[in-house]
């Protein structure tokens, strides 16, 4: 019987198989960042161990980074001790850091792929729910908690029960691919399967409305994996992400003849079969605005926010977490999307801060000012992203529509760092959660696209950007 | 890692779904660097007002449920960011036991590593479990859940039960492995980052 991309990757990466147990898998690459690293390496100094291999390890600096004029001193003292302390840690354990102040600090998910440190049929793990982004370009790609990171550092394996293959195909083409974009595609299927639809399963994207993504698209589809429960999500590599991966500057010096076993190797077989699966047609999507507090609590920019039994369709419990989400959110069943007036607009984070995303939003502000009642900022996903877009004057672009234009670092996705909403605000977001309190105490958050997020910069309240010229 | 002991302790009934680890520990106090210490921020922004007074209607601050050592909640438990430190919020406010229809699975993955016994049961039990007031027993060598009314049995995989009751260290037991992690080091054909 055939195998599925994901059961390769796995079966190659079996160091010990235990029937009905889990086993003992091999980690190719361990990113680390300040967070959930620093009670990792105290277990290792308490337990007398080392680093395995340094040199399958790279760290950087992301979540409680300030996005502000980094010559100056962190002022908030428990962030400061934060990122001292990786600096120290990585000092002593001899770990690659790209620190605060290196040309390749970022979000650690933009730049592993960036840096040519991700690989296809790799297995990639980080103390971050959102490692399942790397999975775009075929690799198996696991966010970990602390305790897995002291134990892959230390031994440079974890132990791991088998996921399912979950196939979801992406059939179809967008009518206006600038307006409906992969953030409104992983919505509309996390929409559809629910927030713990891929529980326990590695989802593989497929299909025409897959292979026509960029990579960076493909990025923010695998990267919202983990907001439908998945394990992980990932995409066979082809041409497009051979090509992404070559001549960065951390690609292996033998990247042609890896890529020739991957051609041949990292692909599901016909004969496969997957556990469950699921089709979405995109020929017809919308623009997706979420409404609530998780991201399946999502629906087209064009309709209104449901009632709680529209949602629930007969669940109890999801009745009740509406209920819950529309008095957080502070809405009303039956408001017209467009009709919702937002205080905040954020583009940024591991979903949607890379340049592409940069560069569609442009488009939408180019020549125009934000709502006088908004404040909104760009925060790059990482210093190179940065770089890359202020050569092409995006910048500009930016700072002239009034948005604020900032350094690198996860910012407002999670409010870390000083960048949080204050009690009350509403935001339009290009993040990856809408939780309760998530972007700040109080905080409402609405999970969009760029193109979305700077449509409703300038207009106020949320608009159907597929209106607007975006050619 | 503690070895996991036999509980008995009435339940504290969390009647929601899909309680995200934002909930469990909001980020403003991920920025410690120890695990200690995280059982006064667990469901924090639920358990206080904005002047930090404690909020009447969460069920954690009713006192009834002060000594409570068992957590039953709603479908898909821990879902969301992976922060370990949710999982060390509930282990140091006294919970060692928590029963859900689903759980997410990394949070899943990191209760067991924490000596935190999570037990996946149907709907409708979790439910009935909601209800219950008198005092319950969690024996894990048995794989029994009591109530004065009935004795529910619950799976778990053989190696997980091994780690919790015995609180072994699994990295220890890991590098019994050793020769096998230096075989598949000799064959991998990824090469190093640099």
């Amino acid at each position: 019987m055939g195998k599925t991309l994901f059961e390769k990757i796995w079966d190659s990466h079996i160091v010990v198989e235990k029937q009905n147990s889990p086993s003992l898998i091999y980690i190719d690459r361990h990113l680390v960042h300040e967070v959930t690293s620093p009670q990792a390496f105290d277990g290792l100094r308490m337990n007398n161990r080392k680093v395995r291999r340094p040199d399958l390890t790279i760290a950087t600096m992301d979540h409680n980074v300030p996005t502000t004029d980094r010559s100056l001193p962190i002022l908030d003292q428990t962030s400061s001790v934060q990122i001292q302390t990786l600096e120290k840690n990585c000092k002593d354990f001899g770990i690659k850091l790209f620190g605060i102040n290196s040309p390749n600090q970022g979000i650690v998910h933009v730049i592993g792929p960036q840096l040519g440190i991700t690989l296809p049929g790799s297995t990639i793990v980080c103390g971050d729910s959102h490692t399942s982004t790397h999975g775009a370009f075929g690799a198996l790609a696991l966010g970990i908690g602390t305790s897995d990171v002291e134990h892959v550092l230390a031994s440079q394996t974890m132990w791991l029960e088998k996921p399912k293959p979950f196939e979801i195909r992406v059939e179809g083409k967008r009518k206006n691919p600038h307006a409906v974009t992969a953030k409104d595609i992983v919505l509309s299927i996390i929409k559809n399967i629910g927030t713990g639809g891929g529980t326990g399963t590695i989802i593989e994207y497929r299909g025409e409305g897959i292979s026509d993504l960029s990579m960076e698209q493909r990025m923010t589809i695998c990267n919202m994996s983990i907001e439908a429960g998945a394990r992980a999500g990932l995409i066979a590599p082809d041409e497009k992400t051979f090509d992404y991966l070559r001549d960065r500057e951390y690609t292996p010096k033998n990247y042609e003849s890896l890529v020739d076993s991957w051609k041949e190797n990292l692909k599901s077989d016909s004969d496969a079969t997957f556990e469950k699966q699921f089709t979405l047609h995109i020929d017809d999507i919308a623009p997706q605005v979420s409404w609530g507090t998780n991201p399946g609590m999502t629906c087209d920019v064009t309709e209104s926010i449901p009632t709680p039994d529209e949602f629930s369709k007969g669940d109890v419990n999801q009745k009740k977490g509406a209920e819950k989400a529309l008095d957080y959110m502070d809405l009303e069943s039956g408001t017209a999307i467009e009709d919702i007036k937002i205080d905040r607009v954020f583009i940024g984070s591991c979903t949607n801060a890379r340049l592409e995303d940069l560069i569609e939003a442009s488009k939408v502000i180019k020549g125009q000012k934000i709502s006088p009642h908004v404040k909104a900022m760009v925060v790059p996903g990482s210093q190179m992203v940065k770089k890359q877009a202020e050569e092409m004057g995006l910048d500009k672009i930016f700072i002239n529509a009034n948005f604020e234009w900032r350094e690198a670092g996860c910012s407002m996705c999670l409010g870390m760092n000083p960048d949080i909403l204050s009690p009350g605000e509403r935001c339009a977001s290009t993040s990856n959660r809408n939780f309760e309190g998530r972007q700040g105490t109080g905080g409402r958050t609405h999970l969009v696209s760029p193109v979305m997020a700077a449509a409703a910069a300038i207009n106020g309240h949320f608009v159907d950007v597929r209106k607007m010229d975006l050619s | 890692m503690e070895s996991f002991k036999k509980i008995s302790s009435i339940v504290t009934p969390l009647d929601k779904v899909n309680v995200d680890t934002d909930q469990i520990v909001p980020k403003q106090f991920l920025k410690l660097v120890q695990k200690s210490g995280f059982g006064k921020f667990l469901f924090f922004n639920w358990r206080y007002d904005e002047h930090e007074n404690k909020k009447s209607d969460f069920v954690l601050n009713n006192p009834k449920f002060e000594n409570s050592q068992i957590l039953v909640a709603g479908d898909n438990f821990g879902c969301g960011s992976s922060r370990e430190h949710a999982v060390w919020a509930l282990l140091d406010y006294g919970f060692s036991v928590i029963i859900a229809p689903s759980f997410a699975d990394i949070f899943l993955s990191n209760c067991f590593k924490n000596g935190i016994l999570p037990i996946t049961l149907d709907q409708k039990i979790v439910e009935k479990l909601q209800q219950e007031t008198g005092t319950v027993e969690v024996d894990l060598e048995n794989q029994t859940i009591k109530t004065s009314a009935e004795e529910i049995h619950f799976d778990i995989d053989s190696y997980k039960k091994k780690i919790l009751l015995e609180g072994l260290d699994d990295i220890a037991q890991t590098f019994q492995y050793e020769k096998e992690i230096s075989e598949y080091e000799k064959e991998s054909k990824i090469p190093s980052v640099l």
